[in-house]
C-alpha cells in the first residue's frame, strides 16, 4: 500500500510538471484556440462579477481638481472620421448633428446638440486610463445618459444600451492581434448606464468638445477603460442583446477579443 | 558495461531524490501545501511575467504620477528611430540612451525585424497582442491571488511564517556573519541546516512583500478597482506611478529568482529540489567544520 501510494505521488508531480511544461510551450497554440478563449471568457465574467459586487451600490469614480488636468489629452483611435457626411457636420459645428434613442425604448428620441445643451449637465475631472497603458486626467461636461434614457422609456426587456458612432475604425498598431476595419460601436448595460458620472460629453477642458476627442458627442464611462468611451456617438440603441450587431461581442475592440467588461 | 553503470547512476539518483529519508540525518522540511503552492506560484509568476512584457509592449515607456501618455515624459521607454543606417532600438533611462538594436525596441519576429519593446522570445504570446497578453495575464493573476492567499492563510495557521521566516533579533545581529557566509560559498551544516539563514530569511519576506505589491499595484491601474479602492491611488501616488512600481516590482521579483535559483544549484540541487517535491531534506553532515577545527 505504502509502495502504491508513493508511486502515484511520483506520478502526480511528473504529471504536474509535464502539464505545466506542455502549457508554457503552447501558450501561443492556446491562445489561439477557439476553446481554450471559454477559459479567458470565464476569468472576465469573474472579475466582472468581484468588480460589481465590491462596487455596490454605485460608488464613483475619483474626480480631480483643475490642476491635475493633463497639459496634453492623447486622442486615439479615430482622430477624424473624415467621411462627407461628418466634414459636413463639422463645417456647421454640428448644428444640424442629431442624436437617436431608439430600439427597446417607449418613445424614440431625435435630439439636437443644442438641445442636449439645454438639458441638465453634469461636469467632471476625471482620469481616462488606455487600455494599452498610458493615462490623461481631462473635464467633461455633458448630460447624464440615464437622464435621457428615463425621457425615452426603457421597455422591460431592454438590458444593454448601444452606442453606435460615425467612425470607421481600421485598427491600431499598438494593439496587435486582428485588426479588421468596422464601424466603431459600444454597449454598456442599464447599471452603467444609469450611473450619475456615465454622460454624452459634448464639452471638454472647458470647450466645446474637438474632433479629435470624439465632437460632438462622447461616451464617458468613468470606471471603465478607454475604448469604451465611443466617440462621435450619433446613436444609442437600447437592446435586450447585442449578439445581432456586428461581430456580436458587443463593441469594436470586444469583436477584435478584448473584454466587454472593461474594468480592469 | 557502461550502460548498467549509468543505469545505476539513475537509479542512484532517482532515489536519492524520492527515497524517503529519516531522522536524525533528515527531516520533513516543506509541508505538502507549501510545496504545491510554491510550484503553483512558480508558473504563475513566469506566465505573468511574459504576458506582462506583452502588455509593456503595448505602450512602452513609463511615467511617475497620476498621469503619462507619450507627450509627457517618461523615465523608461523602448523604442525604435529611424537612423541613416537604418532603424535602431533605443531604450532609454532617465537622461541616458542605449542602442539596443535587436533586443530591445527593434528586433526579430520570425526573422523579420519590427519594432518591439520586449523581443518575442520574453513575451507571452510571442506575437504582439495586447488582448490575448491580457488574457493570460488575468487568468494567471487570479490563480496567483487565490494561490497566495492559500499559502499565506495556511503559513500562518501553522505558524511557519512566524517560526521559520520572519527574522528574529538574533538573526539581525547575525546579518553581517551571514553576508561572510555567502561571500564565501559557505552553506549550514548539522543543526543549522535545520533553520534558514537570515539573508534567506529575509529573501522570503521580501519576495512575498513584493509579490503583494504586484497585486496591489496591478489593481490601481484598473479604473473598476480605483473606483472601489481610491485610496490605492493615493499611496502610490496615481496610475502611472503604480504601473511603474509594478514594473519595478517585476524587475526585482526576477532578481531574486535568479539569486533563489542560484542558491539552489550552490546548497545542493538535488536535495534542495527534493525537498520541495516530496518535503524530505537531507541535513548535510558537518564533517568538513570538524576539519577546519
Amino acid at each position: 500500500m505504502a509502495g502504491a501510494k508513493i508511486i502515484t505521488r511520483r506520478l502526480a508531480i511528473l504529471g504536474g510538471f509535464a502539464g505545466a511544461g506542455w502549457l508554457i510551450a503552447n501558450t501561443d497554440k492556446l491562445t489561439l484556440d477557439s476553446d481554450f478563449a471559454r477559459v479567458f471568457r470565464a476569468v472576465e465574467d469573474w472579475t466582472k462579477t468581484t468588480q460589481r459586487g465590491l462596487l455596490y451600490p454605485d460608488r464613483l469614480a475619483r474626480e480631480y481638481s483643475p490642476s491635475d488636468i493633463s497639459p496634453f489629452f492623447k486622442p486615439n483611435g479615430t482622430f477624424n472620421p473624415g467621411t462627407p457626411e461628418y466634414s459636413a457636420h463639422a463645417a456647421l459645428n454640428f448644428a444640424n448633428w442629431r442624436l437617436k434613442i431608439d430600439g427597446l425604448v417607449e418613445k424614440p428620441l431625435s435630439l439636437s446638440v443644442d438641445e442636449l445643451r439645454r438639458l441638465p449637465r453634469r461636469t467632471q475631472i476625471t482620469k481616462h486610463d488606455c487600455v494599452e497603458g498610458w493615462t490623461a486626467i481631462g473635464m467633461w461636461t455633458g448630460v447624464p445618459v440615464g437622464l435621457l434614457l428615463k425621457a425615452a422609456g426603457l421597455k422591460p426587456n431592454a438590458r444593454y444600451a448601444v452606442f453606435h458612432c460615425a467612425d470607421n475604425l481600421t485598427g491600431e498598431p499598438a494593439k496587435g492581434g486582428e485588426q479588421s476595419p468596422g464601424q466603431y460601436y459600444e454597449s454598456i448595460d442599464l447599471r452603467d448606464a444609469f450611473h450619475p458620472q456615465t454622460i454624452l460629453a459634448y464639452g471638454f477642458n472647458g470647450k466645446a468638445l474637438d474632433v479629435p476627442h470624439g465632437a460632438p458627442l462622447r461616451l464617458r464611462v468613468e470606471r471603465q477603460l478607454g475604448y469604451k468611451q465611443a466617440k462621435y456617438v450619433e446613436r444609442i440603441q437600447l437592446v435586450d442583446s447585442f449578439s445581432q450587431i456586428a461581430g456580436g461581442q458587443g463593441g469594436y475592440w470586444e469583436d477584435r477579443g478584448y473584454e466587454w467588461y472593461a474594468g480592469i | 558495461m557502461a550502460l548498467s553503470g549509468q543505469k545505476n547512476w539513475l537509479a542512484r539518483a532517482w532515489h536519492s531524490a524520492f527515497a524517503p529519508i529519516r531522522e536524525p540525518e533528515g527531516f520533513y522540511r516543506h509541508r505538502a501545501l507549501v510545496r504545491l503552492t510554491h510550484w503553483v506560484n512558480a508558473l504563475c509568476i513566469l506566465i505573468l511575467l511574459g504576458s506582462g512584457l506583452n502588455i509593456f509592449n503595448a505602450h512602452p515607456r513609463l511615467y511617475w504620477g497620476l498621469y503619462g501618455t507619450d507627450a509627457d515624459q517618461s523615465f523608461f521607454s523602448l523604442g525604435a528611430i529611424d537612423t541613416p543606417a537604418g532603424p535602431q532600438g533605443v531604450t532609454q533611462v532617465g537622461p541616458w540612451q542605449f542602442d539596443t538594436t535587436g533586443v530591445l525596441g527593434w528586433s526579430q519576429v520570425d526573422g523579420v525585424f519590427q519594432a518591439r519593446g520586449w523581443p518575442s522570445w520574453l513575451t507571452i504570446p510571442s506575437f504582439q497582442d495586447l488582448a490575448d497578453a491580457r488574457h493570460w495575464h488575468f487568468l494567471f493573476a487570479w490563480i496567483l491571488v487565490f494561490n497566495g492567499l492559500a499559502y499565506l492563510a495556511y503559513s500562518l495557521w501553522i505558524r511557519h511564517i512566524q517560526r521559520d521566516i520572519w527574522p528574529t533579533r538574533a538573526d539581525i545581529r547575525a546579518i553581517p556573519k551571514s553576508i561572510l557566509d555567502h561571500i564565501k560559498l559557505k552553506h549550514p551544516t548539522g543543526d543549522a541546516a535545520r533553520r534558514y539563514n537570515v539573508l534567506q530569511k529575509l529573501a522570503y519576506v521580501g519576495v512575498i512583500t513584493l509579490i503583494t505589491l504586484m497585486v496591489l499595484t496591478g489593481l490601481t491601474m484598473s479604473p473598476g478597482f480605483n473606483a472601489i479602492f481610491p485610496w490605492l491611488l493615493d499611496i502610490f501616488g496615481g496610475r502611472q506611478s503604480a504601473r511603474a512600481i509594478h514594473f519595478i516590482s517585476a524587475c526585482l521579483i526576477v532578481l531574486f529568482v535568479i539569486v533563489h535559483l542560484v542558491e539552489v544549484i550552490l546548497a545542493g540541487p538535488i536535495n534542495e529540489i527534493r525537498s520541495m517535491l516530496t518535503g524530505d531534506y537531507r541535513i548535510p553532515r558537518d564533517d568538513h567544520l570538524k576539519d577546519e577545527a
